[in-house]
């Protein structure tokens, strides 16, 4: 059961709702055979540009393309695509089989044929044998699993998933997670995925598309998000970082790969990206977990402060220190014994997790 | 989209080419009676047939435009099309203000077409058809072009149901409104505005507007007391009979409201039943006093408060127990939790329920008429301008734009109070509580104030039973089934069967014409109420409103607004049975509207989106999706659609003709001249045959019900 995927191409579209802009000049290609999630807070747009390439909205203006067609007037019937809701949308009046035939049955198979495909999607999604139940009776899993079928029996070229996982438990989340992703990998599909929850979108991706307020902040594979967030937006949406102010003190030093810049922060001076930066204050992110707790007087320590509160989470341990460049939240991975409330204390920077922002 | 735009060029062609273009007087297009003069008379031929035989060039230009979608080119297909439909439409409506009942408008047309003859046809089936086609062409194109995300079915479904509703409910409104307006040369004069309301009585304290309103209103206080003694009786109380009383709410919606005032005459009119007694035992002379304002007002109280019942129940038993459990542990005493709480939870069914009695008392035309005596309420006089010797259809326009603007002004003032405020809850989560008992006073309240109320409804509807079977009321209080007779006699002679009995034309005239609109309304109030649920398109509010529009407007303005507007070429459609039809179906299309959304509201939305997504369009994911789920709207909407044609009287009073009869008017006509004996009998039937009807459907939703489950039960063992 392989379709062959397709590409899908956004060109400057944008989407009004009457005078509100919902999504705002966007454009973006999404390679045929790989998962992209589309990321980002609540009415950031990634569900209706979601809907904008199901054809479930249409733009309003700019082009979409699936496989290089254009498909930007075309209603959903006649895009290929498929799509699983974050409600599941399941048929209520209908039982497993028949709902997982229903488009078979729209595309003219004869109800023997849609029978059988339907029962072999059935079975690659683990679900051999509930044919006849009827969708009510199945637990929230099972029916996740039912609208996996339902959309991938129709080969589509792109197969839209709207917040999957939001409606199971926590346990289960991880493992259907890694399910789509093998489903995805095995059968070769372009995926679009949608979620607010940064871990899944970094576990599940091959490209993340972060989007704030109707318009791209950022696309890239999850390691380069997390690494070289491209805005303050960014830095805080994905891993919490910390952002405070530095100052770039020395014009770019030419160095042989990338062009490093001297930035201060605090007491500490650092080697890092200039991202394009000139000499000047500028905001730089801090990773939670490189930031590190050491007794007062430390002499690596680049800003001094007092633990304000802290949180034990069983594998690791988080921290509100208060400092002069405001509150800094560390992530400490129990290497220490804890710091009570009230500690003074100095911070130590430790490795590569800063990057240079514009403020 | 090929198939579709070749389909509607053929049923376009039909409609112009087969059809005949103009309407069939006499029995109508559907007795076929015209396909004899087919070839032989103008007013019998298709359109092109007018053309082709009898030289009407003005009719040539459907047979160009019914070729564009055939002949225009791949790439220009969607906007020759539009401009096709567009075109099409036009030219409809030139030729429609053109030609008048005496024939052409204009004097330069005649000379340029050539003279007409002396009387000249609306525009009939035919080019009904051609409109349609026209209409879907210019869906079609706008679905091309990605409008309501380029789905086919829905943009021909918006463009259906806007002009059905542009041109039943908004154009009679329009016309009726100008009518006011225009004096008898049909020029626009405020002279002759302020002439008919001041000769119209209209105003001052014992003007129709002045009784109308005080009725409206102390109708709209002692129904909503009432309801509310009733309802808390029914839904609060351990009272025994309480079943039984909610099964007398349920009665007078299958009763013809007129038949409360019929009942009260045998009661309390000059021969009545109580006067009777009273001057046997007491030689106590019998009064008039039925006669009149008070008379009306009983009847209308006892006809509306099961409305208003119906309303308070819902909102008493939407209450969430824990609300008023919250109270009483806040230290709040019984009588505490019912004056805070309870009463002021139900304040916006109490308004709700007032405005709706008061709105169907300024409605009610059965009651006054039959009750009103020397008193005149705008419905009446409305009825009386038009059917009275000195017809005045202006005069009636003014008073039926009176009555429309105090409807309107309740049904604006409604919205505005009630808009987003209800406080009743359905989430089915929490509500598992016990309800607080009711203080003792309060109790005994409703007690006293419900159970002799709901005695009387019992007599009322007993006299109704009975009166059938009297021969004179109150001067030969004999047995007698001469009315039966007189009214369902059925003879026998030469081996055929002669319903020869007075009601049977009018009873099955109403019967069919009640089975045409039933199914008519539900599926266009349904497919209104899909569109506004589901669908998004420029427009939708101003929509929105037009339908809901009709809820406002009382059935005597649209009856006024329907002779008004619908008596002359191009749409001539008085005395004609289409007419009674598309006044059933424009009425009672709110209602179904109403079922829809609320059955609607019910259905995730993503669920017809996920049918889209897996290839159904526009029109199977209503067929498979929608309809099944909606099954219990549709079956309440055909019920409530079909009663109501059958027992409603204010819009059809203005309609009926000696061709097409309906039972209600039958009635009141018999009653109004003192047969009180037929038309108790003929009421009485048709109350009973109501009964039957919708025990039959309950019957036969209920069986469904248990075959899905038997099914269910064997597909899951």
């Amino acid at each position: 059961m392989t379709g062959s995927p397709g590409a899908v191409e956004f060109r400057h579209v944008t989407k009004r709702f009457g005078l509100l802009s919902v999504v705002h000049d966007v454009s973006f290609t999404i390679p045929s055979g790989a998962l992209v999630t589309l990321l980002g807070p609540s009415g950031c747009g990634k569900t209706t540009t979601l809907r904008l390439i199901a054809g479930l909205e249409m733009a309003s203006s700019g082009q979409i393309l699936i496989d290089g067609e254009d498909v930007t007037r075309l209603p959903v019937t006649r895009r290929d695509i498929a799509m699983v809701f974050q409600s599941y949308a399941l048929f209520p009046h209908l039982d497993v089989r028949d709902n997982v035939a229903f488009g078979l049955l729209n595309i003219g198979r004869t109800r023997a044929e849609a029978a059988a495909e339907a029962s072999e999607a059935l079975g690659l999604v683990g679900l051999g044998g509930l044919e006849a139940r009827m969708t009510g009776q199945l637990s929230g899993g099972q029916q996740q699993r039912v609208a996996v079928a339902r959309a991938i029996v129709l080969r589509p070229k792109v197969l839209l998933l709207d917040e999957p996982l939001s409606n199971l438990d926590a346990k289960l989340r991880r493992q259907v997670r890694d399910d789509i992703r093998a489903l995805q990998q095995r059968l070769n599909l372009t995926v679009v995925y949608v979620t607010h929850d940064q871990e899944e979108a970094l576990a599940v991706s091959d490209q993340v598309i972060v989007m704030a307020a109707g318009a791209i902040a950022q696309i890239g594979t999850p390691e380069t998000l997390y690494t070289t967030p491209a805005s303050r937006f960014v830095a805080d949406f994905i891993g919490d970082a910390n952002i405070l102010p530095a100052v770039i003190e020395h014009a770019t030093i030419e160095d042989a790969a990338t062009p490093l810049t001297s930035v201060r922060i605090g007491r500490a001076l650092l080697r890092l990206p200039a991202h394009g930066h000139g000499p000047g204050p500028v905001d730089v992110a801090l990773r939670p977990a490189s930031v590190m707790i050491e007794p007062p007087g430390h002499s690596d320590g680049f800003v001094d402060g007092t633990i304000l509160r802290s949180a034990y989470l069983g594998e690791c341990r988080e921290y509100a220190v208060a400092t002069e460049l405001g509150e800094v939240f560390v992530i400490d991975y129990l290497r220490r014994p804890a710091w009570p409330a009230g500690s003074a204390v100095t911070l130590v920077l430790s490795g590569d997790g800063a990057t240079v922002l514009s403020r | 989209m090929r198939r579709l735009i070749l389909l509607w060029v053929a049923v376009g062609w039909a409609g112009y080419a087969l059809l005949p273009w103009n309407a069939i007087g006499g029995d109508g297009v559907f007795a076929l009676g015209w396909l004899g003069r087919f070839a032989r008379d103008p007013a019998a031929a298709s359109g092109f047939g007018q053309v082709l035989l009898f030289g009407r060039a003005w009719l040539l230009p459907p047979a160009l435009l019914l070729l564009v979608p055939l002949l225009a080119p791949a790439r220009a297909r969607g906007p020759l099309l539009l401009a096709a439909g567009l075109l099409g439409l036009l030219h409809l409506a030139l030729v429609g203000a053109a030609i008048g009942l005496r024939g052409w408008n204009h004097p330069w047309l005649a000379e340029w077409f050539g003279a007409l003859p002396r009387r000249n046809p609306g525009l009939g089936l035919g080019a009904a058809v051609v409109a349609a086609a026209s209409l879907m062409f210019v869906c079609l194109a706008l679905a091309m072009r990605g409008w309501v995300k380029g789905d086919a079915f829905v943009a021909g479904a918006i463009g259906g149901t806007v002009a059905l509703v542009g041109l039943f409910i908004l154009y009679p409104i329009g016309r009726l409104l100008s009518g006011a307006v225009l004096d008898d040369d049909g020029a626009l004069s405020l002279v002759a505005l302020a002439q008919r309301i001041g000769s119209a009585h209209l105003l001052g304290w014992h003007g129709v507007v002045a009784t109308t309103l005080r009725l409206g209103l102390l109708t709209g206080v002692s129904a909503t007391a009432l309801a509310l003694a009733f309802a808390l009786v029914v839904h609060r109380t351990g009272f025994r009979w309480r079943r039984a009383l909610s099964a007398l709410s349920v009665l007078p919606m299958i009763t013809p409201p007129f038949v409360i005032g019929l009942a009260l005459i045998l009661l309390f009119g000059r021969a009545g039943a109580l006067n009777a007694v009273l001057e046997a035992g007491f030689g106590i002379t019998p009064s008039r006093w039925i006669y009149g304002f008070p008379g009306v007002w009983l009847a209308q109280t006892l006809a509306l408060t099961p409305v208003a019942t119906l309303i308070l129940g819902s909102v008493i038993e939407g209450i969430s127990p824990s609300l008023e459990e919250a109270a009483l542990t806040l230290r709040a005493s019984p009588a505490g939790v019912f004056r805070n709480v309870t009463l002021k939870l139900l304040a916006p069914g109490l308004v709700n329920a007032f405005l709706i009695v008061f709105i169907e008392s300024l409605a009610d035309i059965g009651n006054p008429l039959l009750l009103g005596g020397e008193m005149e309420v705008l419905s009446t006089a409305i009825y009386f301008a038009v059917v009275g010797v000195n017809q005045d259809i202006g005069r009636a326009a003014v008073l039926a734009i009176a009555l429309l603007a105090f409807t309107l002004g309740v049904f604006a003032l409604q919205r505005r109070l009630l808009g987003r405020r209800s406080y009743t809850t359905i989430s089915g989560k929490g509500d598992g509580g016990l309800r607080a008992p009711l203080p003792a006073a309060i109790r005994w309240c409703a007690y006293l104030t419900a159970l002799p109320w709901a005695g009387l409804t019992v007599i009322v509807y007993a006299m109704v039973m009975f009166g059938g079977f009297v021969d004179q009321w109150g001067l030969r209080n004999n047995f007698t089934t001469a009315h039966y007779a007189s009214a369902f006699r059925v003879d026998f002679a030469d081996g055929t069967l002669r319903l020869s009995g007075g009601a049977w034309n009018s009873l099955l005239d109403t019967l069919v014409i009640a089975a045409i609109a039933a199914p008519l309304t539900a599926t266009l109030g349904l497919t209104i109420a899909y569109l506004l649920d589901r669908q998004r398109f420029a427009g939708k509010t101003l929509f929105e409103f037009a339908t809901m529009l009709t809820f406002a407007v009382p059935g005597t303005v649209m009856g006024i607004a329907y002779i008004y507007a619908f008596n002359r070429p191009p749409l001539e459609l008085v005395y004609t049975g289409i007419i009674l039809v598309l006044c059933f179906v424009f009425r009672d299309m709110t209602t179904a509207i109403r079922a829809g959304l609320a059955s609607l509201a019910q259905i995730d939305r993503s669920l017809d989106e996920a049918a889209l997504t897996l290839r159904a369009g526009g029109f199977t994911t209503l067929r498979r999706v929608v309809l099944p789920l909606l099954r219990p709207a549709i079956v309440a909407a055909l019920v409530y659609s079909f009663i109501s044609a059958m027992t409603s009287i204010s819009a059809v009073i203005f309609l009926t003709s000696p061709r097409y009869d309906m039972a209600t008017v039958n009635i009141v006509g018999r009653a109004e001249v003192g047969q009180y004996g037929y038309a108790t009998a003929y009421a009485s039937v048709l109350i009973v045959l109501m009964m039957l009807v919708v025990g039959a459907i309950r019957l036969a939703v209920g069986r469904r019900h248990l075959g899905r489950r038997e099914q269910l039960t064997m597909a899951g063992g």
